[in-house]
C-alpha cells in the first residue's frame, strides 16, 4: 500500500495537469527504508512528449546524488499518462528499475481542460514494477504524516 | 589507486549489497570487463548483445554522462569515479 499524505498527492496531480498534453514526472524522495514519501521533486520531462517521458541525464545524476547525500531513496517514482489510462506501459515495465518504488501513475485523459467538463477527474493508481512483474496497490491519503501524533489533548507535565 | 564504481540499488545483488565497488581498465569497456569478473552477471545488466550501453543504463565518468564522450570507449584512470545509474522514464 501507498501511503501518502494530501499535500504531496494535490502536487503530483496538479503537475501532471500543468504539463498536459504532455506527460509530466518526478519523485517523491523519503530517508532510506521508510517508505515515506516526504519530498516532493517535480522533473523536467527531458523528452517534451505526450507519449515518453524520461529525466534529463545530467538531473538525473544531481538528484541521485542529493538523495545520497540526505540518505533518501526515491520512495514514489510519478509520471501521468495524458490519453490512456493510469497503468504502466511496456515501456514503463521495461524501464522500471527501482523495485523499492511506488510507481504512481496518474491519467489526464479525462480532466477539465481536457472535456471541457466541469466535475473533471483525474485518474491516480500506484503499482510495484519488480522483474517485469506490475502489482497495483491501494492508495491512502492521509491529511498529514504528522496526524498520528497529534494528540487531541495535551498534557504538561 | 583504482577507480570507483557507484552501483545502483538494482545491481547490488551482483555487488554483494555494496554501493561502491572498485575497479581499473584504461576505457569503460575494459573497467566493465575487470568489475564482471568480479562482480559475474554485472556486464550482462550495462551492455546489450550488440556491445552497447544499455539504454536502460546511465553511465556517468566524473559526472560526465558516457553517451556524450565515446560511450564505452570513453578513456578512464584511476583516481576516477564512475556512476552507473538507471534510466528514469517510460510511455
Amino acid at each position: 500500500m501507498l501511503r501518502i499524505d494530501r499535500a504531496t498527492y494535490d502536487a503530483i496531480v496538479g503537475h501532471a495537469r500543468d504539463d498536459h498534453p504532455d506527460e509530466a514526472c518526478g519523485v517523491v524522495a523519503g530517508p532510506e527504508g521508510s517508505d515515506r514519501p516526504e519530498r516532493f521533486l517535480p522533473m523536467l520531462n527531458a523528452a517534451r512528449s505526450p507519449t515518453f517521458y524520461e529525466f534529463d541525464s545530467g538531473d538525473l545524476l544531481r538528484l541521485y546524488r542529493e538523495m545520497d547525500d540526505r540518505d533518501e531513496e526515491p520512495v514514489v517514482i510519478y509520471h501521468s499518462h495524458t490519453a490512456t489510462e493510469a497503468y504502466p506501459s511496456r515501456t514503463d515495465i521495461s524501464y522500471a528499475s527501482e523495485p523499492n518504488a511506488h510507481y504512481v501513475l496518474v491519467s489526464t485523459r479525462e480532466h477539465g481542460e481536457r472535456t471541457g467538463l466541469a466535475g473533471d477527474d483525474v485518474e491516480f493508481r500506484s503499482f510495484r514494477i519488480v522483474d517485469g512483474e506490475v502489482t497495483e496497490e491501494e492508495v491512502d491519503v492521509v491529511e498529514s504524516y504528522l496526524f498520528g501524533h497529534s494528540p487531541t489533548t495535551v498534557v504538561y507535565e | 589507486m583504482a577507480i570507483e564504481v557507484r552501483i545502483p540499488t538494482i545491481l547490488r545483488t551482483h555487488t554483494g549489497g555494496n554501493k561502491t565497488v572498485e575497479g581499473s581498465g584504461a576505457t569503460l569497456s575494459a573497467l566493465v570487463d575487470d568489475l564482471d569478473s568480479k562482480h559475474p552477471g554485472l556486464k550482462n545488466r550495462l551492455v546489450t548483445e550488440e556491445g552497447t550501453l544499455h539504454r536502460f543504463v546511465n553511465v556517468y565518468v566524473n559526472d560526465e554522462d558516457v553517451r556524450f564522450t565515446g560511450a564505452l570507449d570513453t578513456a578512464v584512470k584511476d583516481g576516477d569515479s564512475v556512476t552507473i545509474l538507471p534510466a528514469v522514464a517510460g510511455g
